[in-house]
């Protein structure tokens, strides 16, 4: 049982701030680190995996700085997101190396094992240049598992994988989180984290804008006003239907049609249909307005 | 597996930085340079030329640029495509990944160039002998007296072995401390080396050629190798050279960050 702890941790590059205050506990299990891309994710990561000094606050894996400390390897297993692996080997000899290096006394026992938990042992002889880019993810999920590690990071793990991979890829993080293992992945996708962990971690703009148990999260993300673009062959008598709508808070007319600011997202989207058609006005566009992964998270942090 | 050198780090080394085609291409200037000495010993059997091509051209040439080309990315290549992150994040120490790159590059320059040096300096002074205490050849059934040292070879083989060793040191660390080893590199040697070495005193005891000059002087005795250094100095600021080259490369190398997101 290790954790994961960063206490104020900060980064900086000259006078860009790329973390900014950040504390946060991770324990056993599946844990998603969430943020539009730019966020501070990867930076968070490389921190935890000890490829990046901290420019002020602490942070420790199992009580032990992971910075300067290539000890720490012995429990960490780290997947970096670039897809950067000696093309030259096969799979097999890039996880065994990565085994030998690990001073395993078994190499070719562990080899095969973490090659087995990834499904690669058909294609394990082959170069990794042969490799489509969702097999080099899951051969270096191998290597970074070759040594048995209480703590997996993974940076975009699901990048390239295919639907199929991705399933897998997924089951495998659960099973390893049910170890008891502490797993922590980052991902700019809502649904890769839905189906994955309990728990979340949401960074937006270097800041922890939300943490704990993603369903809460989600609840508050999914129940946030939205604003959608309307054009119709009436805006006026649209919009004082409109806002006659418990669903709808609020409606602007503008020069490019309607915008409405929905408080129920379903049920706006149901009734606007049925209300046009009623007062026999003509929908000719209809268009979510703040549907960017980045509008849900600046939602969170005004929340 | 010793501590210092790693045989998991070498044999990916070996293969990363030295694959089939870079080899072949590695070889192109090592075998110029022994065609040009096969041609010049036809055409110019006593001339003084074998202490100025295979000194000149080997130990500023054809020595610093292979070196800079093995050096640079036994580590580098790893550096540049992010590759060295699967080596890192194990529990190996630094310094043995350095140390174990450091010799496999040493090895490669050695057999790029110290051993065409031999070569190339066999084939220039073959047929010489000694006579009334002169260096002689036949030329057209005529004895005629040559420039060079019956040692030239050896000399020019023990020089690019210490160089190989001194300059894989420098252009390591240069791998480590930025990203633009080849071109800091190439300054080094183009304009330290070759241009101010020729006109300022001072840049001549900093400078790794006059040490591979200054030790292959030592065994050869030519006054065409144009070597500055004494063997004692030569060796004492080479032997500091390495062992700073590689402590900074290994404290740099334990220090490698990998930049965040784009922000």
């Amino acid at each position: 049982m290790t954790t994961i702890e960063l206490a104020d941790v900060s980064r900086w590059y000259g006078n860009v701030v790329a973390v900014n205050d950040v504390t946060m506990t991770i324990g056993p299990g599946v844990t998603g680190l969430l943020g539009p891309n730019g966020a501070g994710k990867s930076t968070i990561i490389h921190m935890i995996s000890g490829f990046l000094e901290p420019s002020r606050g602490k942070l420790t894996i199992g009580g032990v700085p992971s910075w300067d400390n290539p000890d720490i390897y012995r429990t960490l297993g780290l997947v970096p997101e670039r897809d950067s692996v000696y093309a030259f080997v096969t799979g097999a000899d890039f996880v065994r190396a990565t085994a030998r290096l690990q001073q395993l006394t078994d190499v070719d026992g562990a080899a095969r094992r973490a090659i087995d938990m990834v499904e690669m042992a058909e294609a394990a002889d082959r170069r990794i240049s042969t490799y489509s880019k969702g097999m080099r993810q899951r051969i270096k999920v191998a290597a970074a598992l070759v040594h048995d590690p209480e703590v997996l990071l993974l940076d975009e793990p699901f990048n390239g994988m295919d639907p199929r991979q991705r399933l897998h890829m997924m089951d495998l993080l659960d099973k390893l989180g049910a170890e008891g293992r502490t797993i922590l992945f980052s991902s700019h996708i809502l649904e890769e984290v839905e189906r994955l962990s309990g728990t979340i971690q949401v960074i937006v703009a270097g800041r922890l804008a939300a943490s704990g148990d993603f369903r809460a999260i989600r609840r508050l993300m999914t129940s946030r006003p939205h604003v959608f673009t309307v054009r119709s062959s009436d805006d006026r008598l649209l919009g004082a239907t409109l806002i006659g709508r418990a669903a709808v808070s609020g409606v602007e007319v503008t020069a490019k049609g309607l915008q409405v600011r929905a408080s129920d997202y379903g049920a706006f989207c149901r009734e606007i249909a049925a209300l046009a058609r009623d007062h026999d006005v003509r929908l000719l566009e209809l268009l979510p307005a703040d549907e960017s992964l980045e509008s849900v998270f600046a939602y969170l942090v005004a929340s | 597996m010793s501590r210092v050198f790693n045989r998991t780090v070498a044999s990916i080394t070996l293969r990363a930085a030295l694959g089939r085609r870079r080899a072949l291409l590695l070889a192109v200037p090592p075998a110029i340079l022994v065609l040009v000495t096969l041609a010049l010993r036809a055409s110019h059997p006593a001339a003084p030329w074998p202490g100025r091509i295979l000194g000149d051209f080997g130990f500023t040439v054809v020595l610093p640029l292979t070196a800079l080309v093995i050096g640079s990315s036994v580590l580098g290549a790893e550096i540049d495509d992010g590759s060295i992150v699967h080596l890192l994040a194990t529990p190996v120490r630094r310094s043995a990944v350095i140390v174990t790159k450091f010799v496999i590059g040493t090895a490669a320059t050695m057999l790029f160039v110290a051993v065409p040096e031999l070569i190339a300096g066999i084939i220039a002074t073959s047929g010489d002998r000694l006579q009334g205490g002169q260096l002689v050849t036949t030329v057209g059934g005529q004895i005629v007296q040559v420039g060079g040292n019956r040692n030239l070879a050896l000399g020019l083989f023990v020089g690019a072995l210490v160089g190989a060793v001194f300059y894989n040191a420098l252009f390591i660390m240069i791998s480590v401390v930025t990203t633009r080893a080849l071109a800091v590199g190439l300054l080094y040697v183009l304009i330290w080396e070759g241009l101010l070495g020729n006109f300022v005193g001072g840049a001549r005891e900093l400078s790794i050629g006059q040490y591979s000059l200054g030790v292959a002087n030592s065994i050869a005795h030519d006054p065409a190798l144009n070597a500055t250094l004494s063997l004692t100095t030569a060796l004492v600021m080479g032997s500091i050279v390495t062992v700073a080259a590689l402590a900074v490369a290994s404290r740099r190398l334990s220090l490698f960050s990998l930049r965040g997101d784009a922000v």
